[in-house]
C-alpha cells in the first residue's frame, strides 16, 4: 500500500471523527451563546440519545425510526427538566456556579443511566449496512456518510434559525445583553428554556448517529463530551462554521498523530490543542477578536 | 442491598443462636472481594454471581462435612485501597477462614500483603503473572496467565506458517501485561511483531492504527484488550476492508462481544477456556462434567450463559472445598491442603498446585476457539 493512499485513509478516518466532535461541539455553543453557561452536561446528552435508542430498539422493539424520534423526545424533556429544576431557581447564581451545577449534573446523569441501563456496552444496528464504501483506495462506512450529512443539515438549519427567524435572533439578543432583551420585551427565560432544548436535542441526535460507529454505554458521555468541548474551544463558540473547523481540524490532527506519531498521544493531542487555545487564541481560531464577549 | 444486609446479619445472629445450642455444627466463613461495580464489572459481576450459586448449592447439599458455608462478598470497585480496606475487614472483623478474589492483578497485589502478614489463604480471580511468581506463601489463582493465552495463539500462528505479525494492545493493565508477553514470547516462537501498535480504553476508533498496519507486511494482527475495544477493532478491519486473519485475547470470550462486533466477529480466532465450547468437547475431557453443570446452572439462576470469568470464582470455590475436605477449616490447614491439590478439574482447566507452583495450570488450558455464525466452533 502506498504513502499516499495510507495518508488519504488517515484524513478520511480524521475528518469521519471531526464531524462528530464538531456536532457535540454544537451542543455546547448554542447554550454557551444563548446563556454564557459551559454546559458540560452536554456528553451526558450524547450518551442519552444512543442509550434511550438502544432501550426503544431492545424493550419495546420499535422499528428504527420510531426508535430514534423517541429517544430525541426524552432526552430534550431530560433537558428541559435540567433547566427547570438547576439552572432557573437560581436567580442571581454567577455563570461560575451554574457551570458547576452543570458538571454535578453530568455525574447525577452518568449515575441515574448506570442504574438503570447497566453497565453494559450497547451496540446501534447501523442506519443502512456495514459494508465500506472505496474512495480512491480508502473506505468509509456508510454510517459517516449519514454523520456528515445531519451535521451539515443542523449547521444549515441553525444557521438559519439564528440568523432569519425572530425567535432565533431573539435569542441572540438575550445573549448578548439580557437585561437589553428583556427591556425590549423578549422573554429571556424562555430563550435560555429554548437554548436548552435545541441543544439536548442536537446531543441526543448525534448520540444516535454515532451509536452504531463507536457502541454506546452509561459512560461513553465524558470522553466524546471533552472532544466536543475541544472542538467548540477551537471554533471560538461560535454556532457556526468555526465549530465545524474547529471539530474537522481535531480529528484530523488526532488521525494524523496516531498514524505519523503514536496512538499513545491520541488524547493527549487533543488535550494539548486545548490548552495552547485557551493560552493563546482564546478567542478561537477562526475568530476575530471582539471588544466584548458576554 | 439493605435487605441483603439484613439478611446476612439476620442469618449470622440464627447461626449465632445454633453456634450455642450444643451440637451444631459453626459455619465456614469465606471472603469475597469482587470488582462488581467499576471499571472490572465485567469480571466482578459474574464472579460473584457464580460464587453465590456454588455457595447455595453446597449448603443446599448439606454444607462442607456438616458445616454451613456463609459467603461474605464486599465490592473492591477494581480500587485497590478498596480492596485492602475491604481484605482487612474480612479478616479482622468477619474472621474468614478463606478469601477469594480479587478480580483484577491490581487489586490482588495491593491485597496480599494483607493476608500474608494474617496468614489467611487467598485464592485469586485475577490473572497477572506476578500474582504466584514468585510463590507466595499464602496466595494462590484460578485464572489462567496470560503468558498461557499467548502460547497458545503463537502456537498456531507457526503450524500456519506466519511469522510477520502486528499487535494492538490497549494502554491498561490487562493490555501491556498481554503486550509484555507477546513481544517476550515473539522471538522463541521465530514471530516477528512489525508493527506494536495501542488505544486507549475509551477510544472509539482504530482505524489509523489500522491503517499503519496495513502500510506494512503483517501476516496477522493479534488484539490484545477486553470489551468494548476489541469489539471496534474488529469493526474497523471490516470497515477498511483488511483481509488479514485477526485474533483476539481471551478477554473477550464471552458473547458480549459477538454481539458488540456483529458480523465483524466472523472468522477471529481466541484462546479461550472450554467454557464456550463445553457442548463441542470430546466425551473423555476431564472437564466436561463441571463445564457443563456450571454452564446449565449458571442459566438457571441468571438467566445467561455462564462465562470463563465466572469460572474462576467456581474454580475458588471448589478449590477451598476441596482442601477443607481432605483437612480441616482452619487458615493454616486449609493453605497446606491447598496447596496439594491434584488433577481438580474445574472450569479454567485441571489445576495441580505445588509448594512450586501456586497457578496450577498449563497451556492446555486454553482452547482456540473461533467464532462461527454467531457462535463459538472449537478449533483443533
Amino acid at each position: 500500500m502506498d504513502n499516499s493512499r495510507q495518508l488519504f485513509q488517515y484524513i478520511l478516518s480524521g475528518l469521519s471523527n471531526g464531524a462528530i466532535y464538531a456536532l457535540i461541539g454544537f451542543g455546547f455553543a448554542i447554550i454557551y451563546n444563548a446563556t454564557g453557561i459551559i454546559n458540560f452536561a452536554q456528553g451526558e446528552f450524547v450518551m442519552l440519545g444512543g442509550m434511550f435508542t438502544i432501550f426503544f430498539l431492545a424493550f419495546f422493539h420499535l422499528p428504527l425510526l420510531p426508535a430514534i424520534i423517541l429517544a430525541i423526545l426524552f432526552s430534550t424533556i431530560i433537558g428541559i427538566a435540567f433547566e427547570r429544576l438547576a439552572i432557573r431557581p437560581l436567580k442571581n447564581a454567577t455563570p461560575l456556579s451554574l457551570v458547576i451545577i452543570t458538571i454535578g449534573a453530568s455525574i447525577l446523569l452518568r449515575g441515574i443511566a448506570m442504574l438503570v441501563w447497566g453497565k453494559d456496552t450497547h451496540a446501534v444496528t447501523a442506519f443502512s449496512g456495514n459494508d465500506p464504501l472505496y474512495i480512491a483506495g480508502a473506505t468509509i462506512l456508510p454510517q459517516h456518510i449519514w454523520i456528515f450529512a445531519i451535521t451539515l443539515l443542523i449547521i444549515a438549519a441553525n444557521k438559519i434559525f439564528f440568523n432569519y427567524s425572530i425567535v432565533g435572533k431573539a435569542m441572540r439578543a438575550c445573549a448578548y445583553n439580557s437585561q437589553a432583551a428583556s427591556l425590549v420585551g423578549i422573554n429571556v427565560k424562555t430563550m435560555v428554556l429554548l437554548s436548552f432544548v435545541i441543544s439536548s436535542a442536537i446531543g441526543s441526535m448525534a448520540g444516535i448517529i454515532i451509536a452504531p460507529l463507536t457502541m454506546t454505554s452509561f459512560d461513553v458521555g465524558i470522553m466524546l463530551g471533552l472532544k466536543g468541548f475541544c472542538a467548540v474551544i477551537i471554533g471560538g463558540m461560535s454556532s457556526g462554521l468555526g465549530t465545524i473547523m474547529g471539530g474537522l481540524l481535531l480529528g484530523l490532527l488526532e488521525s494524523l498523530g496516531v498514524g505519523y506519531i503514536s496512538a499513545s498521544y491520541k488524547d493527549a493531542i487533543a488535550f494539548i490543542i486545548l490548552l495552547l487555545i485557551l493560552f493563546i487564541r482564546p478567542e478561537g481560531l477562526f475568530r476575530t477578536k471582539e471588544t466584548e464577549r458576554v | 442491598m439493605l435487605k441483603k444486609m439484613l439478611r446476612l446479619i439476620l442469618s449470622m445472629a440464627v447461626v449465632g443462636l445454633m453456634a450455642g445450642s450444643a451440637f451444631a455444627a459453626a459455619p465456614i466463613k469465606i471472603g469475597a472481594l469482587f470488582s462488581v461495580s467499576g471499571p472490572a464489572s465485567f469480571l466482578g459481576e459474574p464472579e460473584r454471581n457464580t460464587a453465590e450459586m456454588m455457595v447455595t448449592e453446597i449448603n443446599k447439599a448439606g454444607g462442607i462435612k456438616g458445616q454451613k458455608l456463609v459467603l461474605i462478598v464486599y465490592d473492591t470497585q477494581a480500587d485497590a485501597t478498596k480492596a485492602v480496606q475491604a481484605a482487612n475487614k474480612l479478616i479482622k472483623d468477619d474472621k474468614v477462614v478463606a478469601i477469594i478474589g480479587p478480580s483484577t492483578t491490581g487489586d490482588t497485589m495491593a491485597v496480599i500483603p494483607v493476608v500474608e502478614k494474617a496468614g489467611i489463604p487467598l485464592v485469586s480471580c485475577a490473572a497477572g503473572i506476578k500474582i504466584t511468581e514468585p510463590t507466595k506463601k499464602w496466595v494462590f489463582k484460578t485464572a489462567q496467565n496470560d503468558a498461557l493465552a499467548v502460547a497458545r495463539i503463537f502456537d498456531y500462528l507457526k503450524k500456519k506458517k506466519i511469522s510477520k505479525i502486528a499487535i494492538l494492545t490497549v494502554s491498561d493493565g490487562f493490555g501491556s501485561s498481554g503486550r509484555e508477553q507477546l513481544v517476550f514470547q515473539a522471538g522463541k516462537f521465530g514471530i516477528q511483531i512489525i508493527s506494536d501498535e495501542t488505544y486507549g480504553p475509551k477510544d472509539t476508533d482504530m482505524t489509523a492504527q489500522l491503517t499503519k498496519i496495513r502500510g506494512g507486511a503483517a501476516q496477522a494482527i493479534v488484539c490484545w484488550g477486553t470489551n468494548p475495544g476489541p469489539a471496534v477493532v474488529a469493526r474497523n478491519v471490516k470497515q477498511l476492508g483488511m483481509k488479514l486473519p485477526l485474533f483476539m485475547s481471551h478477554g473477550v470470550s464471552s458473547m458480549k462481544f459477538i454481539e458488540l462486533a456483529g458480523d465483524a466477529a466472523e472468522g477471529i480466532i481466541l484462546p479461550s477456556g472450554r467454557v464456550v465450547v463445553a457442548n463441542q468437547l470430546p466425551k473423555n475431557d476431564p472437564q466436561k462434567k463441571a463445564l457443563l453443570n456450571y454452564v446449565e446452572n449458571y442459566k438457571k439462576h441468571y438467566n445467561v450463559e455462564g462465562d470463563h470469568f465466572g469460572g474462576h470464582a467456581y474454580d475458588a470455590i471448589m478449590l477451598i472445598k476441596g482442601a477443607i475436605e481432605r483437612g480441616s477449616d482452619s487458615p493454616a490447614a486449609i493453605r497446606d491442603q491447598l496447596e496439594k491439590t491434584e488433577k481438580f478439574a474445574g472450569i479454567g482447566g485441571t489445576f495441580q498446585y505445588s509448594p512450586q507452583d501456586h497457578a496450577g495450570l498449563t497451556s492446555d488450558a486454553f482452547v482456540l476457539v473461533q467464532i462461527k455464525n454467531k457462535g463459538w466452533t472449537l478449533l483443533k
